[in-house]
């Protein structure tokens, strides 16, 4: 096999894979983000506070958590297929990735919640903020760092098993590797599948590094920075000193 | 501006009870500085907590400028609108600043006027008015992080006073700074209290705190209020721990056994009188001047004096008496050990 031939297949596979994940991500965020604040404001002291509920979400979470993968993705099937119409392609993969990461990220951004200091809750509390307002401009933006370590270890996660979905017929690089590396014995290609599976991974986890680094920053040094944040404020802020007469 | 009734808190906690507040009578008048003093775990953080239903107490009342604050639902973050709206009129400061850490502090400061439905510009304004307010005015663009402990609790009492309330509460604003940062933040809040005519009630463990910004104070033990007042009220009666604690004599001598030892208070025009020299001359007796402090405290001149008059307490009854008739507050303490009599 030529390196020319295995480009041709590695590319469209490195985009089934990027789809598969990157929809299965924003699926896990929206859905699992609230779930951990549930578990967080729905326990004992919390602003929503209801233990039966709680304890409900807590076993759903833990029961998704124990199911392995691939049990899950059988046991979807009919769900997957009334879903999106298929059970086979990234699309269809991503629907059983999206349920298993949930309560995986789920746990994390409650862990991440639970970080954040009650003085800071007491003092929106003491300045007439109610529940929503606490977790808006509270919960949530003092714990950013923390959710965005979580979301990358979830994201890289869901890297590993979209590649375990691959191997039954969910495309992208783990169809490849089964297809090519396996069945037809090109083991220099597998390499190179697990070479770039392994690159784009290290990527991921640089460029979360870096934005974790710059966010935490914002407590100590360097404060200039502040990515992620409002970047229309900054940029009138900077029309505003342009517009200044010289 | 704020009155407590009778206020009562009990934890609950895995059967076992702990009553943190025990029938608190607490009256904080309009425009004053009120400091309640007492050791850790008297009560203190519970009443303050109480005062913006941080923590809403299981009996009593409390009325904060006219409003009965125990008649609203809800508590701390649970509260009922009606609630969150009085919240808004009373400022707090917290021991451990809690500063949003994600945020400038011109953010920190704009935090309440976004709650209230404050627009951009207006917070903006109101941000800038305040900085200037607490001499904070180039660090607007910082982070929490990149500030000083006393830098951060001027942040906080701006971010208190963002809604323009009429009361500011205060747990323990200057423990967790050194000596002479919280010399500045207690004169800040003096400032403060004086410009704006806002009622300080704050809560700390140190006397030096009550003695050099308030008006009034009150001591607290094992939940009850053991002795509140004016301060120069406290200081002229009669074996008040209170002003024992703000003026302490303690490192002084206790005299001879066999003899009688006075603390002398005495403020304001009579520090001017010869009254040691009068007393020796009217009644032919040794005086012996064990100790003796003048201080400030809440803008007044207030001397102290322990002096050791020879014989027992029965055979100085008509000097105390004529110490007493000049205007002084005379305490008689045991002979030879110090304590009261
Ligand atoms: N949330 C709580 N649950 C149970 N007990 C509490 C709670 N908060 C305070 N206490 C108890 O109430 C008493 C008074 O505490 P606190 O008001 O914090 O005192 P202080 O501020 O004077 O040190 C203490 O015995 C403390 O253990
Ligand atoms: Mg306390």
């Amino acid at each position: 096999m030529t390196w020319d031939q295995m480009q041709e297949l590695l590319w469209p596979a490195t985009a089934e894979t990027f789809q598969m994940v990157g929809v299965a991500t924003v699926a896990t965020i929206l859905l699992g983000l609230p779930l951990g604040l549930l578990l967080v404001l729905t326990d004992k002291g919390g602003a929503l506070q209801n233990l039966p509920v709680n304890r409900v979400i807590g076993a759903v979470v833990n029961i998704g958590r124990s199911l392995p993968f691939i049990i899950l993705m059988v046991a979807l099937q009919t769900f997957t297929k009334s879903l999106v119409g298929t059970t086979i392609g990234w699309q269809a993969a991503a629907v059983p990735l999206t349920i298993g990461a949930i309560p995986f990220f789920a746990r994390l951004v409650e862990t991440s919640v639970r970080e954040v200091d009650g003085g800071l809750l007491e003092a929106v509390h003491a300045m007439g903020g109610g529940t929503w307002t606490a977790i808006r401009k509270v919960l949530l933006p003092e714990s950013l760092p923390a959710l965005v370590s979580s979301a990358t270890t979830t994201v890289i996660a869901l890297i590993g098993f979209s590649a375990m979905a691959g191997t039954v017929g969910g495309g992208g690089l783990g169809t490849l590797a089964v297809n090519y590396g396996y069945q037809r014995f090109e083991t220099t290609f597998m390499w190179v599948i697990v070479a770039e599976l392994v690159v784009i991974v290290m990527i991921i986890q640089l460029i979360s590094d870096f934005i974790v680094r710059r966010l935490a920053d914002r407590g100590s040094f360097g404060g200039t920075t502040r990515l992620l944040r409002s970047r229309r404020t900054e940029i009138t802020e900077e029309e505003e000193e342009l517009a200044l007469p010289h | 501006m704020i009155t407590t009734k009778d206020l009562t808190k009990v934890y609950r906690s895995r059967g076992r009870e702990v009553t943190a507040l025990d029938g608190v009578d607490l009256h904080v008048r309009e425009g004053e500085v009120y400091g309640v003093v007492g050791t850790s775990g008297a009560g203190k953080s519970t009443l303050i907590r109480c005062v913006n239903m941080l923590e809403r107490p299981t009996s009593g009342s409390i009325v904060v400028d006219g409003l009965d604050l125990t008649t609203l639902p809800g508590q701390e973050h649970r509260a009922g609108r009606d609630l969150r709206t009085a919240r808004r009129r009373i400022g707090m400061v917290f021991q451990h600043f809690n500063l949003l850490s994600s945020r400038t502090v011109q953010q920190n400061i704009e935090l309440p006027l976004e709650i209230v439905g404050l627009d951009r510009t207006q917070r903006r304004r109101k941000a800038a008015e305040l900085l200037d307010l607490v001499g904070l005015a180039d660090k607007a663009r910082s982070y929490p992080g990149q500030l000083s402990g006393g830098q951060k609790q001027r942040v906080g009492i701006a971010r208190a006073l963002a809604g323009d309330p009429k009361v500011l509460l205060s747990d323990e604003a200057t423990s967790a700074l050194d000596p002479e940062t919280t010399r500045s933040i207690l004169a800040l809040l003096r400032d403060l209290n004086r410009q704006l005519g806002l009622t300080v009630l704050l809560i700390t463990h140190e006397m030096d705190v009550i003695k050099s910004v308030c008006d009034s104070a009150a001591l607290m033990r094992g939940g009850k209020v053991v002795e509140s007042g004016e301060l120069t009220e406290l200081l002229a009666t009669e074996n008040s721990e209170l002003a024992r604690e703000l003026f302490p004599l303690g490192e002084f001598g206790h005299g001879r056994p066999g003899n009688t030892v006075l603390e002398i208070t005495f403020q304001g025009d009579t520090s001017a009188q010869p009254f040691v020299s009068q007393l020796a001359r009217t009644y032919q007796i040794d005086i012996n001047i064990l100790g003796a402090a003048v201080e400030h405290i809440s803008g007044r001149m207030v001397g102290r004096m322990r002096v050791e008059l020879p014989g027992v307490h029965q055979e100085n009854v008509v000097p105390i008496g004529f110490l007493r008739e000049q205007g002084l507050q005379v305490d008689v303490l045991n002979e030879a050990n110090g304590a009261l009599a």
